[in-house]
């Protein structure tokens, strides 16, 4: 009989009663197979955790005192589960490079450091990352990276592991929570060992699963002393290129660890057929061939070593190499002249399935029946967002907006429909000034819309190139007071900390000017009328300007939610005005008109301020 | 013993507790489990699913079409959408709320008005109940989750116990009797059928 230990956050519980031999915190809920525990059970003390939660208890075990990162989903929760132990120091940095330098001069001064990000947010922080390659750490730094096959809250889905090959770091990939705990332990030790940063790649299937995981103490290594070290640290031309030949002396001996340590294991199956897999993906082979297929289920992904696989493919008569996304495995394999079938049976693009593994390896089929023909339901923007009042203005102005990363995207879609083009943090105002560079005669009509995170995180240098090389922007920085399409991560607008500690809060208004922005004024997003009269004046001003358009997110704690409304029939003209802000609250039909769903409803008043004829009643926030 | 489960719905409407209750009641039995969740973008309101796995190994977090054993809906539309996703003689457990997509709100699409018929065209047993009203009565709107998992237990296994200990568990203090009753409450709609 297995007994288990399930740790739950919030609320706290305690065990009623206590059992001899057995100590548990406030914060274990107990189950086993009987209860109460009998005499004689197998303790096994697994707790139920999510990827990004293991994680965060590998780094705290291994003795991580410093972590830096900017919030990306699915990379997001490391960070804030970390924050929660004792003894460390974490925090939210304004982008990954800033972060993730954070780390480094945390190792630098001897401490084990950690930064997480999602794969575009490693991008940014890859300047720092392909030269912390050569100088190598003081105290281990590990940077987790979580990639998003199939792009469930991102702009693309591109393959870190060649971000690994490419700055030449080693990369761990964890294919459970169990192994997201140990893999990030591990990472201490390779880093430390070998002198390397070290990535641990999630994605989103890891990241935001849940499994056992089986806890350890914390062990605190000694803190180590920071030494000058001129050759090692300063990576100007003279001491870069030795230290390049020891980047790849050290490829060379980590691609003999792989191969020795454990990390890398063969997990041999009753078939002919032979898997090479790692993360998510070894996981989806496992469920689709279970022993019908030898595994080389690979711990680390980058280096790999060839000498291992070649010895792997000589057992079996047929070898696969089964990754989501790009060919990195086996283009390796290819180039060692290893025979293996992979992308010319498997997508590129997206997650995979387990019955797509069984049909294209061992040809099974078999019909399931096909999902409904019915309308789609895609992520909305919320009833109360502040969003909505802005892009209800922009629309209806026909402006060409110039869009950014956050939940504001969600404002290209009918029947708000107001956002032109969204590429990546920050690339609405830098865009914006190529924009009016190239065709001026757009000045009066083009605005940029960047939440205040994200304008902290790489707008503000596009601000500054828009007024240093003179071009007319407009700039709306839509203020929310938080961080929210990764679920209400504080930022340095807030005046909050990670820890919801008071600091200092950026002020933007003085920031613009600062930077040259003369022309700074602030709107509620529900004045619609005072929000278009500004934006009238700030288009045809013939200079940069910038529009704080500030309202706090309806789902933070300490916004109100007010009454429902409800429309009067009788009023009701059947116009559809209120049907044009696309609130998921606010409903139609032909025969009755306008309705509004009471439980979804948070009493923002927008649709009450848009109906023509008084017929929408009952708020309070007119 | 293999249990496969998908709970779905639209963001914001509390499957991830459902999922984390049924998590914990597998542990409770000695079980492997995983679940999956869903988090970020597709949150906000769009249409959410949610695994839950559990037996003695397992590997793939996810379900594959075709194989789930049991389809837990807090919405209608979202029943039906998921439907395929059963195996044959596989239950489908939903709430008949129904919550209008954004397509159907900007009039490009309708809402289906014969879920139930079209569903009948899947091998499935079926159990539909207004989960809402069932925890307005209990005592909160947003314990419909809970009912459903009551109106699902009997698939799902577990003593009365069991699932006490696991609400209690799982659920703030202050909602537990709650919880409880809109459980009870949806084990008496299984009961009907």
């Amino acid at each position: 009989m297995r007994f288990f230990s399930l740790r739950i956050h919030a609320p706290r519980f305690f065990v009623p009663g206590s059992f001899p031999g057995l100590s548990f915190s406030g914060a274990d809920v107990l189950y086993c197979g009987g209860f109460p525990p009998r005499k004689g059970m197998v303790l096994t003390m697994k707790k139920l955790m999510l990827g990004n939660e293991a994680a965060a208890r590998g780094l705290y075990e291994a003795g991580v005192t410093f972590a830096s990162s900017y919030p990306g989903t699915p990379s997001t929760e490391i960070t804030e589960y970390f924050s929660g132990y004792e003894g460390v120091h974490a925090e939210w940095a304004p982008n990954e490079k800033v972060a993730c330098e954070a780390a480094f001069g945390a190792s630098l001064a001897g401490a084990r450091s950690f930064s997480a990000m999602k794969h575009v947010g490693l991008n940014v922080a890859a300047d720092l990352l392909y030269s912390v390659s050569y100088t190598g750490v003081n105290g281990g730094m590990v940077v987790a990276v979580a990639d998003d096959q199939g792009m469930h809250s991102s702009q693309n889905e591109q393959d870190s592991r060649n971000h690994a090959k490419g700055a030449k770091i080693p990369m761990l990939e964890p294919s459970d929570s169990a192994e997201c705990r140990d893999y990030a332990k591990l990472a201490y030790e390779i880093s430390e060992t070998f002198d390397t940063p070290v990535f641990l790649r999630t994605s989103t299937r890891v990241a935001h699963s849940q499994s056992l995981v089986e806890e350890e103490e914390r062990v605190l290594p000694p803190k180590k002393p920071y030494e000058k070290n001129v050759a090692k640290y300063v990576m100007m031309p003279a001491m870069a290129r030795p230290r390049h030949r020891i980047v790849e002396e050290r490829t060379k001996k980590l691609a003999a660890y792989a191969a020795s340590s454990g990390l890398n294991r063969v997990i041999p199956g009753s078939g002919r057929i032979g898997v090479i897999a790692a993360g998510i993906a070894f996981q989806y082979a496992r469920e689709a061939l279970g022993d019908r297929a030898s595994y080389l289920k690979l711990g680390m992904v980058y280096p790999l070593n060839a000498e291992e696989i070649r010895a792997f493919a000589a057992t079996v008569e047929k070898l696969y190499v089964i990754e989501e996304l790009d060919p990195f495995i086996e283009d390796f394999c290819r180039a060692a002249g290893i025979a293996c079938e992979g992308k010319a049976l498997f997508s590129l693009c997206g997650e995979y399935t387990p019955a797509m593994i069984r049909k294209a390896i061992l040809g099974e089929d078999p019909p399931v029946p096909s999902p409904a023909a019915i309308p789609v339901r895609p992520p909305v923007l919320c009833p109360g967002c502040p969003h909505r009042g802005i892009f209800y203005v922009l629309h209806k102005m026909k402006l060409t907006v110039s869009g950014d990363i956050g939940c504001y995207t969600l404002g290209a879609q009918a029947p708000l429909a107001s956002v032109d083009s969204t590429i990546d943090m920050g690339e609405s105002v830098s865009g914006l000034h190529g924009f009016l560079t190239a065709d001026p005669s757009m000045e009066d009509k083009t605005v940029a819309v960047i939440g205040d995170s994200t304008f902290v995180h790489s707008g503000i240098t596009g601000l500054i190139n828009a007024v240093y090389n003179r071009s007319n922007v407009t700039v709306l920085i839509l203020d929310n007071s938080i961080t929210g399409m990764t679920g209400h991560q504080q930022n340095p607008c807030t005046g909050l900390t990670l820890q919801n500690q008071p600091t200092h809060a950026l002020d933007l208004e003085a920031l613009c000017h600062a930077v040259g922005v003369r022309r700074v004024s602030t709107v509620d997003p529900y004045d619609l009328d005072k929000a278009e009269a500004i934006l009238r004046e700030e288009l045809s001003a013939g200079e940069p300007s910038v529009v704080i358009v500030k309202r706090p997110c309806a789902l933070l704690k300490w916004v109100k939610r007010l009454p429902p409304l409800t429309v009067d029939p009788d009023k009701c003209r059947k116009c559809r005005k209120c049907m044009s802000i696309g609130c998921p609250a606010v409903l139609f039909s032909k025969e009755t008109g306008a309705s509004i769903d009471r439980t979804l409803c948070v009493g923002c008043g927008l649709c009450e301020k848009l109906c023509p004829f008084g017929a929408i009643e009952g708020g309070q926030n007119a | 013993m293999k249990k496969d489960i998908l709970i779905v719905g639209v963001g914001g409407q509390g499957s991830l507790l459902a999922s984390r209750i049924l998590g914990a009641l597998f542990l409770s039995q000695g079980l492997d489990c995983k679940l999956s969740e869903v988090h970020g973008m597709s949150q906000r309101g769009g249409s959410v699913v949610t695994y839950v796995r559990a037996g003695d190994e397992i590997s793939s977090p996810m379900v594959s079409d075709g194989e789930a054993d049991l389809v837990i809906s807090f919405e209608a539309l979202e029943a039906l959408r998921y439907a395929h996703t059963l195996k044959k003689g596989g239950t489908l457990v939903y709430s008949t709320q129904r919550i209008m997509p954004m397509p159907v709100i900007t009039g490009a699409a309708v809402y289906p008005d014969d879920i139930a018929s079209r569903l009948a065209a899947y091998d499935l047993k079926v159990l539909a109940f207004d989960a809402e009203s069932a925890a307005e009565k209990a005592g909160n709107v947003r314990a419909a989750n809970v009912a459903l998992l009551g109106a699902a237990s009997p698939i799902i296994g577990g003593t009365p116990e069991e699932w006490e200990a696991v609400i209690r568990a799982t659920v703030p203090p202050k909602f537990v009797d709650v919880n409880l009753r809109a459980f009870a409450l949806g084990l008496e709609e299984a009961g009907k059928n």
